[in-house]
């Protein structure tokens, strides 16, 4: 069972990266709960590993396009693989963050990790029907998904 | 002012810390404070410290999670060896906590990540203050 509050503070680190770093904001899709397997993740993702009350991982999964122009619209001309890279990290860093300053102790959140390139697979804990929330951006979309058990 | 300031209308010396190239590159070019020179950039702790005896900056951007060394041991070993450095923690961990235990080991201001132009130039100016 997914508790609001968590989804809001996920969702809230997410979007406020896109109002303040990319400077415009992004809109919240339609919710909802992958019943069986794994979410498709897309050319980048950055990983949060959490540990404590609740056990798992939230991810941010965005396709190349979206991240070239977020680095485009920070002024950053340079929108080779590792800066992407960069920027994945960072959302999911904004995200962490965000959690530590709402849960506190409660969560053990691991620093970002990134997950990029073809036939890579992110691996949720076993049992687990992950929370996907679409984050719309101009004409692209990414996803943030949770997983915790 | 400290014993070891620049002399009025000398630049002061910046060095950034950020395990992101994308954040140091950031800060680097829309830092907009007059006086303050961009003397370098480092992705860790440990290379922060060496970076920081070579180049001897007056001002000091600093991440807090990066790999080797994190941003608050790295606050407490540049305040060992340059007591009067001025230290703007830059981090995405918007707990009170990490901003406290920063400031405990002598940092001098707190910008939370993501941040505007704005922002980060307001910091500074405020940190320059200070002085």
């Amino acid at each position: 069972m997914f508790d609001d509050r968590e989804i809001g503070t996920f969702v809230q680190g997410t979007t406020r990266y896109f109002e303040v770093s990319a400077q415009q904001p992004a809109s919240i899709g339609s919710p909802f709960l992958v019943t069986h397997g794994a979410p498709e993740i897309a050319d980048y993702t950055g990983v949060i590993n959490i540990t404590g009350r609740r056990t798992g991982l939230v991810y941010f999964t965005a396709p190349r396009g979206m991240l070239i122009v977020m680095l485009m619209k920070m002024n950053e001309s340079d929108v080779c693989h590792d800066n992407l890279c960069d920027l994945v990290g960072e959302i999911a860093n904004t995200i962490s963050g965000n959690a530590r300053r709402d849960f506190g102790h409660d969560f053990k959140i691991s620093p970002p990790s990134v997950v990029a390139g073809p036939n890579k697979r992110v691996d949720l804990p076993s049992g687990c029907r992950p929370f996907v929330v679409p984050i719309n951006w101009r004409s692209h979309s990414a996803r943030l998904v949770v997983g915790l058990t | 002012m400290a014993a070891n300031a620049p002399a009025p209308g000398v630049p002061l010396k910046l060095m950034i810390v950020d395990d992101s190239n994308i954040i140091r590159r950031r800060i680097e070019r829309c830092q907009n404070v007059p006086l303050l020179e961009v003397v370098g950039s480092a992705a860790n702790g440990v290379d922060a410290i060496e970076l920081f005896m070579a180049t001897d900056p007056d001002v000091v951007t600093m991440d807090i999670t990066m790999p080797h060394m994190d941003g608050i041991e790295c606050v407490e070993r540049l305040v060992e060896i340059k007591p009067d450095v001025l230290i703007l923690v830059v981090s995405a961990l918007a707990d009170k906590a990490t901003a406290v235990e920063a400031m405990e080991k002598g940092a001098n201001g707190f910008l939370n990540k993501p941040f505007t132009d704005r922002q980060l130039n307001d910091a500074l100016e405020e940190l320059l203050s200070r002085r």
